[in-house]
């Protein structure tokens, strides 16, 4: 059986996870993120209302209060457009007698409710999280790029990051083309999603590595060689996104609202990281060795040509 | 020989099984929850600094006294008062009926203050050690206080140069009383008399003693989560993982059948110990935490399937199966290091960075990472060198070793 040439055709590959990261670039620059009130500060009512409730009636009751802007959504049971028992409203960072009053006025216009939850956070600590979170990604990166180019060399960790760098960047173009909301626990599906797909990365660059030091030195065609070890690991790195993802996405699905987007980054991220392992960091590696021995011919050629 | 290595595996394997049946849902929740699992109220408070007192190190570990007084006067089981970083002070209380009230008495700025007649603060709060309610030998009812050494100098010197003058006391900037000095204080002690009853005497005293902070103290985050959407929470978690795990164990006996079997009582002994050490370890269960386990869960089989990879190839190149386990454990072996090393590196970096519910992640993920590398490769590669030495398995077909081989073996 002739098999698909994957590392041959790697300008496909280069041009699909560009258009999506461009796209995701044009969207972060120009819509933004959803960023929940753990970034940005603020105030969340999670409420539960014996009777479902329309949302605009809780809208009108938030303007007697000057917030008919906030953020409502709708959701649990009886649930159409617009009406539901589960009410969520995100607005500004209330003050405590404020946040009072206004779940008093719900009660009186609205009936009575059940307090899911009530969440205040200060805007600082947002920028806090975003800083921490920022320096937390690149020190990661930089821990693995040193670590891989210990144990390999510094092309394989360099073309490991660049794969991370590619999903962290699809991730990210992602949640700003759905606008889903990022909370703080994002930060921890990003640096999930980092060990998840380095290890996979590395599980194919071990496989090379084993291959060159086998069979390379009998010579051969590096290509080959590179769609050989891909073929080889498949296997594994099918059920291994596999078993991942079927655990994640039972998260996602029975795991409740408050891990839904938690678990949709990371299904995103675990499988944009296991293509990036085979059609981004493989080809990449294959691409800077390539560039290098050019560079070394061109040396040669040089030499030859000053004696 | 044969009939050792089978009843040493049968013993494993039933005793796995049944100790996993037995004990996973008490040991799962013997384990501390979250707020965000049983519901209460979780307070960030942060030291402020103003021109008359600055935020330092004993400032703060005197807010959590304070804090945790407080916090007991309100009779509350369990509550969690910890300082994180340089000025902060996370609250958490479980189950709490009214957060709101709760929050209005952590959040009572009340910082003490001594003035002069000029207005000019001289001592606060970090300068007072104690503050008792007493009644004198004439049956006169006073509030002793008693200073910190930096204070008691402070005392001295105010008191000697305000002799029949008063100071006030205030608190929030509320004079509290104003007695007036009738002499140098000198040893650190002081009392207050005045016309009080015992009961007025013991609310100063208290106020004095607990109501007051060092540094001014402000509340930046508060959450409460309800008791209906914790239960909610920790019923759906607990059905994802169930799932999740049935998946994966359905999973690896489909695609490696005997082998897979074998992986699959690992996995369930890796489940059980990395719950043990998350309570031994006094870990506390969040959200993320349990979505951490659960995806280590599935994290935890790529070891065995790395392994069983390697050792379909070396059937598939002619070996016998025990040649086969053995050199697919050792191929794989660098593999699994080098991989789950890096992952290792990201949940550590997590752990340090992090805060909060972050951390629990990082801790059930770093943890699952070395505890699953640790099942999946010594106790797998006992548990198959067993069943290969018990002789009753001779087909590599029952280790999905032809399922998806493009040629059949060839001799």
């Amino acid at each position: 059986m002739k098999r698909f040439d994957i590392v041959g055709h790697r300008k496909i590959w280069y041009s699909f996870s560009s258009l999506i990261i461009i796209a995701g670039l044009i969207c972060m620059f120009t819509k933004g993120f959803n960023l929940g009130i753990d970034f940005t500060g603020g105030t969340l009512i999670d409420l539960k209302f014996e009777q479902a409730v329309n949302i605009n009636d809780v809208r009108k009751t938030m303007d007697d209060y000057g917030l008919g802007n906030s953020q409502i959504q709708l959701s649990g049971k009886s649930n159409n457009s617009l009406k539901a028992t589960d009410v969520m409203i995100r607005t500004k960072d209330l003050s405590q007698s404020e946040r009072q009053n206004i779940m008093s006025g719900l009660k009186q216009k609205l009936g009575n409710y059940k307090v899911l939850r009530e969440e205040k956070v200060g805007a600082t600590i947002g920028r806090e999280l975003i800083m921490n979170a920022v320096w937390a990604t690149l020190l990661s990166w930089l821990l693995i790029i040193a670590y891989v180019s210990y144990r390999f060399e510094f092309k394989f960790g360099l073309a490991a990051i660049l794969a991370l760098v590619h999903d962290t960047l699809v991730v990210l173009s992602i949640f700003s083309l759905t606008q889903k909301e990022i909370d703080s626990s994002f930060i921890a599906a990003i640096l999930t999603i980092v060990g998840f797909s380095v290890n996979d990365t590395i599980v194919i660059f071990d496989r090379i590595r084993e291959n060159l030091k086998l069979h390379f030195r009998r010579g051969g065609d590096i290509e080959e060689l590179a769609n050989h070890s891909i073929y080889q690991t498949l296997t594994r790195s099918i059920y291994t996104v596999t078993t991942v993802l079927v655990t994640t996405i039972s998260l996602y699905v029975f795991g409740g609202d408050t891990t839904r987007d938690f678990a949709f980054a990371l299904i995103v991220g675990f499988a944009f990281g296991s293509y990036s392992s085979i059609f981004t960091a493989t080809p990449l590696w294959l691409t800077f060795r390539e560039y290098s021995e050019k560079r070394h011919a061109q040396k040669r050629i040089n030499a030859n040509a000053a004696k | 020989m044969k009939r050792e290595s089978f009843l040493k595996l049968a013993v494993v394997v039933i005793a796995v099984i049944a100790v996993f049946i037995m004990f996973i849902k008490p040991l799962a929740f013997s384990i501390r929850q979250g707020l965000d699992l049983q519901g209460g109220t979780h307070v960030v408070l942060e030291g402020v600094d103003t021109p008359q007192a600055k935020v330092n190190d004993d400032a703060m570990n005197r807010v959590v006294k304070i804090m945790e007084n407080r916090v007991n006067a309100m009779g509350l089981t369990e509550p969690i008062i910890q300082r994180e970083g340089q000025r902060r002070v996370i609250v958490e209380l479980p189950g709490v009926k009214n957060p709101d009230k709760a929050i209005n008495i952590l959040g009572k700025t009340a910082m003490l203050e001594f003035r002069d007649e000029d207005g000019n603060t001289v001592l606060t709060g970090t300068d007072l050690k104690d503050a008792r309610e007493e009644t004198d030998q004439q049956g006169q009812n006073l509030v002793s206080l008693e200073f910190s050494p930096e204070g008691a100098k402070k005392f001295a010197k105010l008191t000697e140069e305000n002799v029949g003058r008063t100071i006030s006391i205030l608190l929030d900037g509320k004079v509290l009383t104003a007695p007036r000095v009738n002499e140098p204080i000198t040893g650190g002690k002081a009392v207050i008399t005045g016309n009080r009853s015992l009961e007025e005497a013991h609310n100063l005293a208290l106020l004095l003693r607990s109501g007051a902070l060092p540094v001014k103290v402000k509340i930046i985050e508060t959450r409460t989560v309800g008791p209906t959407l914790g239960q909610d929470s920790k019923d759906k978690s607990e059905f994802a993982f169930t799932i999740g795990v049935g998946a994966v164990v359905l999973f690896m006996l489909f695609f490696y059948r005997v082998s897979g079997f074998i992986a699959d009582i690992s996995l369930m002994a890796y489940v059980l110990i990395l719950l043990f050490a998350l309570k031994m370890l006094n870990a506390t269960l969040t959200l993320p935490g349990i979505a951490g386990i659960i995806l280590s869960v599935g994290m935890a089989v790529d070891a065995n399937v790395l392994i069983f990879e390697h050792f379909k190839e070396e059937i598939r190149s002619g070996k016998t199966l025990r040649w086969a386990m053995d050199s697919g454990f050792k191929r794989a072996f660098t593999t699994i290091f080098d991989s789950n090393l890096t992952t290792i590196i990201a949940a550590v970096v997590l752990f340090f960075f992090g805060t909060g519910p972050i951390r629990g992640f990082a801790i059930t993920l770093g943890l699952g990472v070395i505890l699953s590398m640790f099942t999946a490769i010594t106790m797998t590669q006992y548990l198959l060198k067993w069943l290969i030495a018990s002789n009753i398995i001779h087909n590599p077909h029952l280790f999905g070793a032809s399922l998806f081989t493009e040629k059949a073996v060839k001799k």
